[in-house]
């Protein structure tokens, strides 16, 4: 199949994770996604791991971020390498960078130059806090983009500490708007001819994350969201929205009438207090009722029981029973890309399907350098 | 400027999050989006509530999701509407809905049928689960799905049980990457001039959201085990984590252990030499700093770390950013006006293009609100 972004070259001068994470999105859509990167050592992601786990001498962060990309080494501060990437910038269609401001001006890769060189060129940035004000020299990472966004105060219970969430939030959020500003700019391209610099920056992403509930506190005389002491998965969602211990595990029921649940759970005395109480004002106090009851069986006899009455709710599985479950198993998520030379990782495909087709990819993440002959003899020599 | 999707009428037939907040974007980005909804009730969000806050009757978070639409109310089981909006989409850049399996289908709407009237189309879903296997009938709903995909071990504490992340991640999510599917398939339409089908299901997003860990996961088939106390990431080691002080909390991302102690004037810290034991003993080194850091004020430790390229930062609240110069620099925030006349303020899109903040005065649409307006632009009406 052809797939939507095929003759698209796009050049990552990236690192870690937001931008590269554009990049991947780019490459599963067709387009052939270029890293240059320092020579020898590559992009800092390469040394980044979780759990110290690295697969031949890359960090494994790295190999799941990088699939499907070519690398070509270059030392931006050398005269030759940077006349080389200057005509690699020529031929491309969109560059990202997330250097601090002022080091692309130093370079003489900054927007105004590149549009020199190529004006229908995507130049597309990643920052931590924007480019201007205090912040704009400060270390644009997740944690703490995470920390100064306000979004600690939803997850979590009453009482709790600032419950960050755990996965890179920021960085994934802000790589998705950084391909929407740069698939639009390429739209804008098709019909227009003109080049485009799309910014994004990790706070700004968390706040959009949050618009639904920002909205809400920005509309509502800014009250503070209060997270709930009793299965708390949500602090602007009524009862019996939560998570809820069962016999043998946890079930989580999402949001739903409560006279109803009553009656398909036989529960009077929660018909009783529904008929009574905000589903608001009295959450905590009714999934309580809720929680003192879904206790007392396990997990499949209340979905036996809620289902097919319309209720919803799910188990709450974790990663041996979501992988091991048919329901995902027919989705073919997974798939495994393999480096010459190097272990097999097996990691997930893309998950946008195009034309009823789901599209996976075979090339493993690269190793620094590795097409620069290649990329040389195609785009460099002729 | 010209915005890059001008010009692009969008015909959203989807409610609830997943499918108007990607609505939302193109919007944003300068499509012209029609909202269908069903006469009289409308979008199921426009009544879920989330406070005991309203807007002109609907739910705040209604507001927030489907500011710069225009609203079309119609009846798909009935055949004078069903035709009026098959004259719209006649004429629409990109078609969604967000409806469980087989429902468009009987409705008529479905892709082959679109395709037809429309061939130069981008026809972009969003499902829960797909359609195939046991789950495609399942309601798709965010708190479902993070549940099912193991979303809820990877926030909180050890011993905290399911924690769910506090915001609807596997809607916005999903959108953000139907907004992926539809963008790359009108860029493909402008070499070839054909439409294309683009799906996305929440739990293939939820998945994807989670592609760190999950390969981790599927490398050395360990759970994510989040730490003892300070969680902030199950798969990185100390200090990675958020702590309390004496008047707030303070985040440490990562950095090398023996250099804090000193830093810090901590000399507990200063044994864990290796950046194995930073991992492997991250629970004993997050209880030493948990302990420390209570004993002085945030703004004291970040004197000392932030000169250091320590990275570190304190954990405000909305009150809190939103009085910094660093919020009010972003320009975040814009004030839209209802048809009706009342105004609100919400977040704006978070990409600049070209240098400029895309900002947009019109708010959330009323239930058929532009039905005269559209019927006349695009001669919607029976001749």
């Amino acid at each position: 199949m052809t797939r939507p972004l095929e003759g698209l070259i796009v050049l990552e001068f990236c690192q870690y994770l937001a931008g590269p994470w554009a990049g991947l999105r780019l490459a599963d859509l067709g387009a052939r996604v270029i890293k240059v990167e320092r020579p020898k050592t590559g992009e800092a992601c390469r040394q980044l791991a979780t759990k110290n786990i690295y697969v031949d001498g890359d960090s494994l962060v790295f190999h799941t971020i990088n699939r499907g990309k070519e690398s070509f080494a270059a030392n931006l501060k050398d005269p030759d390498d940077l006349a080389a990437v200057k005509k690699l910038i020529g031929q491309a269609d969109v560059m990202t960078h997330n250097f601090r401001p002022g080091v692309m001006e130093k370079i003489g890769l900054d927007y105004d130059s590149v549009r020199d060189i190529n004006p229908r060129m995507i130049y597309a940035s990643v920052t931590g806090y924007g480019t201007e004000g205090p912040w704009k020299l400060k270390p644009g990472q997740d944690l703490l983009a995470q920390s100064m966004s306000g979004i600690q105060h939803l997850t979590g219970k009453h009482g709790d500490a600032p419950t960050p969430i755990g996965t890179a939030v920021a960085d994934g959020i802000c790589g998705v708007h950084f391909t929407q500003g740069i698939l639009a700019a390429l739209v804008r391209r098709g019909k227009t001819g003109q080049g485009a610099k799309i910014e994004v920056s990790l706070l700004e992403s968390l706040i959009d994350l949050q618009f639904e509930a920002l909205t809400t506190y920005l509309n509502d005389g800014k009250r503070p969201p209060v997270r709930s002491a009793v299965s708390a998965a949500h602090p602007y969602q009524g009862a019996p929205y939560g998570i809820y211990p069962t016999a043998d595990g946890f079930l989580a029921l999402a949001m739903g009438d409560l006279a109803r649940l009553a009656e398909t759970l036989e529960h009077p005395e929660l018909g009783e207090l529904a008929g009574e109480r905000s589903a608001f004002e009295s959450a905590d106090e009714i999934r309580a009722i809720i929680a003192e009851h879904l206790v007392t069986q396990d997990t499949q006899a209340w979905l036996d029981c809620l289902e097919p009455a319309g209720v919803w709710c799910a188990a709450v599985m974790d990663y041996d029973e979501l992988t091991k479950h048919p329901g995902y198993q027919t989705l073919e998520m997974d798939q495994t890309v393999t480096r010459e030379g190097a272990p097999p990782v097996k990691t997930l495909r893309c998950p946008v399907r195009i034309n009823g087709e789901r599209l996976f990819c075979e090339a493993a993440a690269p190793r620094v350098g590795q097409d620069n002959d290649r990329i040389h003899a195609e785009m460099l020599d002729a | 400027m010209d915005l890059p999707l001008q010009d692009h009428l969008v015909v959203d037939l989807s409610q609830f999050l997943s499918g108007p907040s990607a609505s939302l974007r193109l919007a944003d980005l300068g499509a012209t989006v029609v909202k269908v909804e069903r006469p009289e009730t409308g979008d199921i969000c426009r009544h879920l509530y989330v406070s005991d806050t309203m807007i002109d009757g609907d739910s705040t978070i209604f507001h927030a999701i489907n500011r710069n639409k225009l609203g079309y109310a119609a009846d798909l089981k009935d055949a004078d509407d069903l035709a009026k909006v098959k004259k719209l989409i006649e004429q629409a850049d990109v078609v969604m809905h967000n409806f469980r399996p087989g429902v468009i289908e009987r409705l008529g709407l479905d892709y082959e049928t679109v395709k037809k009237i429309n061939p130069r189309a981008v026809y972009a879903t969003i499902s829960g689960y797909g359609d195939e296997g046991p789950w495609a009938d399942k309601p798709g709903q965010d708190l479902l799905v993070q549940a099912m995909t193991g979303a809820a071990w990877l926030s909180g504490n050890a011993d905290a049980g399911p924690v769910p992340m506090g915001l609807a991640v596997a809607d916005i999510w999903s959108g953000g990457l139907l907004v992926h599917g539809i963008l790359a398939a009108l860029v493909r339409r402008g070499v070839t001039g054909e439409g294309a089908l683009v799906e996305v299901n929440m739990i293939e997003a939820m998945a994807d959201f989670q592609f760190e860990p999950i390969t981790v996961y599927h490398h050395d088939g360990e759970l994510p085990q989040r730490t003892a106390s300070n969680n902030a990431h199950a798969l990185l080691g100390a200090p990675y984590g958020v702590y309390e002080t004496a008047d707030g909390h303070l985040a440490l991302a990562m950095g090398r252990v023996p250099q804090l102690g000193e830093l810090l004037d901590c000399s507990a810290l200063l044994e864990y030499e290796t950046p194995d034991s930073w991992f492997g003993e991250r629970d004993a080194i997050k209880a030493i700093l948990a302990a420390h850091l209570k004993t002085k004020p945030t703004q004291a430790w970040l004197d000392v770390l932030e000169p250091a390229d320590i990275w570190c930062a304190g954990v405000m609240d909305w009150a809190q950013l939103m009085a910094t110069e660093g919020f009010e620099v972003l320009d975040m925030i814009q004030e839209v006006q209802r048809g009706a006349g009342s105004t609100y303020q919400t977040s704006c899109c978070p990409i600049r293009l070209d240098g400029e903040r895309l900002k947009f005065s019109m708010g959330s649409c009323g239930l058929g609100e532009h039905n005269a307006q559209l019927d006349a632009t695009y001669q919607l009406k029976p001749s």
